[in-house]
């Protein structure tokens, strides 16, 4: 092996006996390499392989030079098929956006394969306009409501989830906004501490997490009764929150329930009506609705002027 | 170094001035000659099987019902399922594809072990389709001598005439082989009819296309060059034959010294058996001589046994000159011995254990399709967020429940939670206030149904695992279940 590349010149004289053909001066573990000729075929094919490169260099995208690269005579991209297939595809559900954008959203689930298209469309556009404050699950955070449950400040069947989408709650962009602002009552003096820590006694004793409070109670019905209802189950059209069940927005212990009696906070959120097509929210309603605690229409608006699409 | 060929480089060298070689060499064509014999008409009739296999299975019915295909070999790759006869495989199932595949692989190593290469010389799909275009050559040009002369006669009218006959017939025979491949793959009836009204996929048309073109290229053109260049089976071969495996051997203590039988005649103590007559390299498909040992290109196909017995009794010499024989017996007889009966080489270790191996894949996978359930559940819980509190204080998980119905009818199913006290469950297809322990759903035939699923348990019910069962309602009551968790609040237990 050694001195091999030194005669590197003889070995290529040499000549296999058996068969007559040369050794290329290859060897590994005594077995030698023959310079055997390609079959015709082969050489053929493989200059068959060069004219389609170069045929394809001309046709297509190929060489990257300095700014960009090569085009190709075609014009080809893939990017350009990209635009294509998108349009391809929006042409394809055309048919579709143009019924969902008819149909009004009290009627939607009566259309069984609309509403899983609305529903699937939703959840696309959740994932990119929604999740940053309400998570990619839907389960909100603090002062972040949680989709997923079943309260409901401000309503939960499609309409109304549409509404808030719409026009967004305490959002300067739409005069049809959700407004509501619950007072300060600690900042502004309207109840000393004492009085506040009495009302928070009664409130969290609403859903069994306190002692009952008499004078809470008395002060509730003088103070809150008006908002969240003596019955404390709060006003959807004032977006008063339900007090009674086992959902807080801004957290259900003693301390969190006391501050925000005493200096209340106030989520925003932006209205989607000028971002946003009618359609895409009327999916984003669709789906956050099919969260798990959508609510029934009390009743369903039956409008002849509108034509339903009536699938098959 | 151990080569003979080897140069003592420690002497100074003559210098011969190197003779490039060809860079390339041209096809030698082949022209196997006519023969009979015992080889040849087993040759006939694997023939006839297996073509007979490929081109008729699509063609074959199987009532399955009104909800499944009739064809009873059929890929169906649109709806991703696999028939044959009465099994349907379903994606999820692809192990048994796999299996099958693994049983064609050690079935090959199985025969190659017992028998040698009898893969390559009977039933490779590539020596089936050059056997058949031989015979066309045969039938249009005439036989071997004929043939070399026609090859190279120069080019006039009458050659003309003749080429693009024969090739018009290789074409027909590549486009119809084609095309009974892309009938394992749909309806072939309903598929013949949309494919000369233009009406079939562009991809069936394209697979045609590309099959008709391989298949006149690789056997009516590239042949023997197929198995020496491009197959990579004979190299994987080596590895699987062993000294007890039977290939076909030139037995040279016997032939050689070779000379005609006028020689022969004349001194026959100084002369084999052999007398020259090179009946079996004219026979041979890929034109090899067997008698320079077995080689690569050799694809025992016992041809040239069936030439060189028939030369045998010509001359009045036993038969099996040229024999299937293993390196072994070659050996034993060579130093004298008798020559010892054939079946044993069936029945040794090595080819007993492939053959265990083989039986206990194809057991198993027989068990499997036995006892596999046509009722099949599985459950992803959704895990963001994990649960869910409700306004009563209860606690709700969603799941997405899919519902397997393998059978070619309609089946109603029901899921019903086993454990997890006081939980309830709802759909996305009914109210929560139909919530229950359980649910029925009908589960179109040969169809997977997805069910988004919502199990609530009350207050303070800890995270806990429960089953989900589905059993079938019909007379089979199939049952699958799955476990999964409850995810709540508070101590995990
Ligand atoms: S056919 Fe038999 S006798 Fe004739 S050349 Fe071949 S081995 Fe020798
Ligand atoms: S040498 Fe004999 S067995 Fe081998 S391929 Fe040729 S005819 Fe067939």
């Amino acid at each position: 092996m050694a001195n091999k590349q030194d005669n590197a010149a003889n070995e290529q004289a040499r000549v296999d006996e058996a068969t007559g053909t040369e050794f290329v001066g290859h060897e590994w573990d005594g077995i030698e390499e023959l310079d055997t000729p390609m079959p015709r075929w082969w050489v053929w094919s493989f200059y068959a392989t060069i004219v389609w490169g170069i045929v394809y260099v001309i046709l297509y995208p190929a060489w990257p030079m300095i700014e960009k690269g090569t085009e190709g005579v075609l014009g080809w991209s893939s990017r350009g098929q990209f635009a294509e297939e998108m349009q391809a595809e929006e042409a394809r559900r055309a048919p579709l956006m143009a019924a969902l954008a008819r149909i009004p959203i009290e009627r939607l689930p009566e259309n069984s394969e609309q509403m899983r298209a609305a529903i699937a469309g939703g959840a696309a556009a959740f994932k990119v306009n929604c999740v940053q404050c309400h998570g990619a699950g839907a389960a909100g955070s603090k002062g972040y409501p949680n989709l997923n449950d079943d309260d409901w400040i401000w309503g939960g069947d499609l309409k109304a989830i549409e509404y808030t989408l719409t026009h967004g709650i305490r959002w300067s962009g739409s005069d049809e906004t959700r407004l509501s602002y619950m007072p300060a009552f600690g900042r502004d003096g309207m109840l000393t501490r004492d009085q506040i820590s009495d009302v928070t006694s009664h409130v969290l004793s609403l859903s069994g997490n306190s002692e009952p409070n008499a004078n809470g109670a008395a002060i509730y019905d003088t103070q809150c009764a008006f908002c969240h209802q003596p019955s404390a189950t709060g006003n959807r059209d004032l977006g008063a929150p339900n007090l009674a069940d086992a959902i807080w927005l801004y957290g259900g212990s003693r301390a969190e329930v006391e501050q925000q009696i005493y200096n209340p906070a106030h989520g925003a959120m932006p209205g989607w009506k000028d971002r946003l097509n009618p359609v895409t929210i009327k999916m984003l309603a669709a789906y956050i609705h099919s969260r798990g605690g959508g609510e029934d229409f009390v009743e369903v608006a039956a409008d002849p002027e509108v034509q339903v699409d009536e699938q098959p | 170094m151990s080569n003979p060929n080897a140069v003592d480089w420690t002497k100074p060298q003559q210098l011969k001035p190197p003779e490039p070689g060809p860079l390339y060499e041209k096809r030698k064509a082949v022209h196997p000659q006519r023969i009979d014999g015992t080889f040849r008409r087993f040759k006939w009739l694997v023939m006839l099987v297996t073509l007979g296999v490929y081109y008729i299975t699509p063609w074959i019915r199987w009532d399955r019902g009104p909800y499944a295909p009739d064809q009873a070999v059929l890929i169906d790759l649109a709806n991703r399922r696999f028939y044959m006869f009465n099994i349907e495989i379903w994606p999820h199932e692809f192990y048994f594809v796999a299996g099958m595949l693994i049983m064609a692989g050690i079935g090959l190593f199985l025969v190659t072990s017992a028998v040698g290469r009898a893969w390559c010389g009977y039933s490779c799909p590539q020596t089936v389709w050059t056997d058949v275009f031989q015979h066309i050559d045969r039938f249009v040009d005439g036989d071997r001598n004929a043939r070399m002369r026609l090859d190279k006669a120069p080019w006039g009218p009458k050659k003309i005439a003749r080429r693009s006959f024969k090739w018009m017939i290789y074409l027909i025979i590549s486009f119809w082989t084609g095309g009974a491949w892309i009938m394992y793959f749909a309806d072939a009836p309903t598929l013949t009819v949309d494919f000369w009204t233009g009406q079939a996929a562009g991809v069936a048309y394209a697979t045609v296309a590309i099959l008709t073109a391989t298949t006149f290229i690789l056997g009516g053109f590239l042949r023997e060059q197929v198995c020496i260049y491009m197959c990579p089976w004979p190299r994987i071969q080596t590895a699987m034959l062993d000294e007890k495996s039977l290939i076909v051997t030139y037995k040279d203590w016997r032939g050689e010294k070779r000379g005609s039988l006028k020689k022969a005649l004349k001194s026959p103590e100084e002369f084999g058996d052999c007398i020259d007559c090179n009946q079996c390299v004219a026979v041979c498909p890929t034109g090899v001589d067997i008698r320079e040992g077995a080689q690569i290109g050799c694809i025992t196909c016992a041809l040239c046994i069936d030439a060189c017995d028939r030369v045998m009794d010509e001359i009045g010499k036993p038969r099996g000159l040229i024999d299937y024989a293993t390196m072994e017996d070659c050996e034993h007889e060579a130093a004298g011995g008798e020559p010892r009966p054939i079946a044993k080489t069936l029945f040794r270790p090595r080819t007993l254990i492939y053959f265990a191996i083989w039986g206990a894949i194809g057991a198993a996978m027989l068990f499997a399709l036995g006892v596999r359930s046509h009722t099949e559940l599985t459950v992803e819980q959704d895990r963001n967020p994990p649960f869910m509190l409700m306004s009563n204080g209860s606690v709700r998980n969603a799941y997405t429940v899919r519902l397997r119905n393998m059978e070619s009818r309609p089946r109603d199913m029901e899921i019903a939670i086993k454990g997890l006290e006081g939980g309830t469950m709802w759909s996305d297809d009914i109210p929560q206030s139909e919530a229950a322990r359980s649910l029925v759903r009908e589960v179109a035939p040969d169809a997977t149904r997805i069910v988004r699923l919502y199990v609530v348990a009350p207050q303070q019910t800890p995270s806990q695992s429960f089953t989900l069962t589905v059993t079938s309602q019909d007379e089979q009551q199939e049952q699958d279940s799955s476990e999964v968790r409850f995810e709540a609040p508070g101590e995990q237990s």
